[in-house]
């Protein structure tokens, strides 16, 4: 009975989510996390549309962040014999015997985004996730390249203590400007991934530093803490994009209004398109029999004022960010 | 000894004054206050500004909690109604988004009151139940993104200034007076107390315990509602996933460090807001002092425990009682 009420709910959400996808002959299943965040639902946004450019019937099951529901979700496109299933995962543990159920009945399983602890890993055909190490290196290679050699003190608004995209984050910058002995950080704190702790944490740094005139940067490890150190200095009376450089990662649509005014310098993307490679992946294994890597790096690509941010915005506005 | 210190009080604005100083000693700039763009600039003034939203939670919370109440969605409701504030700022009206917003607040409190007074549901659970649905409804009002605006009428509440003062402090400031007005100025402080410490008592001898109860969770969900607009002002957009994420927790936190017995009954709505303070001047100091953000709940932490243990009457007994047996030991050597 309740597997029934769930093959019954999954089929009729496949038929809401499939929409547009004509002569699907192919058809995959997409455990996503749920809407944690403005990123994540660019993510399934971006996931559909990618869908429908090649004709895959594409079904989305929300997990409401839990792992229960996911396992549901992933049992159900096993009983129902999809060609594929996607899988966000919302932690990194507890997927073996799941995995194992869909390894049985010759499903490929991708993983988006997140990768599983390691003693899985052959049960799922590859994981298409970002470096976010790699992302915080972009942020702090550009950042030695734009000052050029002359003396650089940076101001760090950390994520969340303890998630991993902080401490990669942070790691990856570190490592990017460590051959410029120019460039020093010489605070850092956590701005807990938010616009409104970014502000307040700006506002002490900016006290903390002679009233902004020691801070040359500022790095952010995502753009909404920046768009709020942005107000923060601009309140101080701060010129940020000129006076302060600032670099953030992510690139979600807000902080191209603010390249576009001049008040924000640069952004790493974090895309949102992580099922394209993804489908490209399981159409070659199905069709030719490529087995793909088992990591496949999403491209962490630098966007600054010359990359017409205005145009960008628009593109990316209505993703649901 | 002839001076003799208020019994209530003194721990608060004693412990708000060492965390200050200790702030000056981290940050030597800490009470370097200058004008910029005609509006007060300093990391003093930014404690206040910063504490504004909590302190004006601990304001209704304070009243809740003198009623042995307690009031979990207050966060929640900050998140909804500065999704309706930020949602509604560039097509209305001020008057219009406030009234909306305060509105929608007022709603959120005679909801809870409802729950609390008419069904006797206890209030940490009539109160859950908000707390835990009110993010999804500000979640559903804003469709799950950050809702931005750029009217400048409703960015004064957050970012502009009155004589100098950042309106967040100015809106505190009035709130409290108001709220102080209200409940002191009329025997509905009393009431309050007379209620927490003991309803059967109270409705026996003719207070209105029911409506009491419901007007002090509107009351609250008031505060909260203006403490919504103020975030969200700040910030030029309203964020449902983080808008007054656990700050009811910081609020009760501030209820408690100003002295108001979670059992009800006396309360100080002026010492909650002082704790409200207490809590920002720690962030703040925590912020400017450079060390490392692991730390910053454990430091947090050993502060609280020391305001609350420099209140507690028993503490102060047993170090008395230490002090004796330590200079009895000490004379005891000296015999030997």
């Amino acid at each position: 009975m309740n597997l029934r009420a769930l093959l019954l709910a999954s089929a009729v959400s496949g038929a809401l989510f499939s929409f547009g996808a004509q002569a699907a002959d192919m058809t995959i299943g997409f455990s996503q996390i749920g809407s944690e965040s403005g990123w994540r639902a660019a993510e399934t946004t971006v996931s559909k549309a990618e869908a429908a450019k090649r004709n895959i019937t594409f079904k989305i099951a929300d997990a409401q962040q839990k792992q229960e529901n996911q396992i549901k979700a992933i049992r159900s496109f096993v009983a129902q014999g999809v060609d594929a299933i996607f899988l966000a995962p919302v932690v990194a543990t507890g997927w073996d015997s799941v995995l194992k159920e869909a390894q049985e009945a010759k499903i490929p399983v991708v993983l988006l985004d997140r990768d599983i602890d390691p003693a899985g890993k052959d049960l799922y055909l590859t994981a298409v996730t970002s470096d976010s190490v790699h992302e915080g290196k972009v942020a702090g290679e550009w950042l030695v390249k734009t000052v050029a050699g002359k003396p650089c003190n940076v101001v760090e608004l950390q994520g969340t203590v303890g998630a991993s995209v902080a401490t990669n984050r942070k790691k990856g910058f570190e490592d990017g400007i460590a051959g410029a002995s120019n460039v020093k950080i010489v605070r850092s704190q956590t701005g807990d991934f938010t616009r409104a702790k970014g502000k307040e944490v700006m506002e002490s740094f900016i006290k903390a530093e002679g009233g902004g005139k020691n801070i040359c940067a500022v790095y952010a490890h995502n753009d909404d803490m920046m768009v709020g150190a942005i107000q923060a200095m601009k309140e101080a009376g701060l010129k940020p994009g000129t006076e302060v450089l600032t670099v953030s990662i992510d690139a979600v649509p807000d902080i191209f209004k603010a390249m576009a005014a001049g008040e924000a310098n640069a952004t790493v993307e974090l895309t949102p398109n992580m099922a394209g490679p993804a489908f490209d992946a399981i159409i070659a294994f199905k069709e030719k029999g490529t087995v793909p890597p088992k990591w496949i790096q999403t491209e962490s690509k630098l966007y600054t004022q010359a990359d017409n941010p205005m145009a960008v915005y628009e593109s990316k506005k209505d993703l649901g960010y | 000894m002839a001076v003799r210190l208020p019994r209530i009080g003194t721990a608060q604005i004693v412990a708000l004054g060492l965390i200050l100083v200790a702030n000056w000693i981290v940050s030597p700039q800490f009470f370097d206050i200058r004008v910029q763009d005609g509006r007060l600039f300093g990391s003093l003034i930014d404690v206040f500004n910063r504490g504004a939203p909590v302190a004006l939670l601990s304001i209704g919370m304070v009243l809740v909690i003198a009623m042995r109440g307690i009031d979990l969605s207050v966060g929640a409701v900050m998140a909804i109604c500065g999704a309706i504030a930020a949602s509604l700022a560039d097509s209305h009206s001020l008057p219009v988004v406030l009234a909306a917003a305060l509105g929608a607040g007022l709603l959120c409190g005679l909801w809870n009151g409802l729950l609390v007074a008419v069904l006797g549901i206890q209030p940490i659970v009539a109160t859950l139940i908000l707390m835990v649905a009110g993010r999804g409804i500000a979640q559903l009002i804003t469709e799950g993104r950050i809702v931005t605006f750029t009217s400048p009428d409703l960015a004064f509440l957050g970012g502009g200034s009155v004589l100098g003062l950042p309106t967040p402090v100015v809106l505190t400031l009035g709130m409290m007076a108001l709220t102080l007005l209200l409940v002191r100025g009329t025997a509905l402080g009393l009431m309050i107390e007379a209620t927490g410490g003991n309803p059967r008592a109270s409705a026996l001898a003719g207070i209105g315990t029911r409506l009491i109860t419901v007007a002090v969770y509107v009351w609250s969900g008031l505060c909260a509602a203006l403490a919504g607009i103020v975030a969200s002002a700040d910030i030029l957009g309203a964020d449902a996933n983080n808008a007054g994420l656990w700050l009811e927790l910081d609020a009760i936190l501030a209820v408690v460090i100003g002295g108001t017995s979670l059992f009800g009954g006396r309360f100080s709505i002026l010492l909650a807001v002082v704790g409200a303070f207490i809590i920002q001047a720690m962030n703040t100091g925590i912020l400017l002092s450079g060390f490392p953000p692991e730390t910053n709940l454990v430091v947090k932490a050993v502060v609280v425990l020391t305001v609350l243990l420099a209140q507690s009457p028993r503490l102060g007994g047993h170090l008395a009682g230490l002090g004796v047996l330590f200079s009895r030991s000490k004379s005891g050597g000296k015999r030997r």
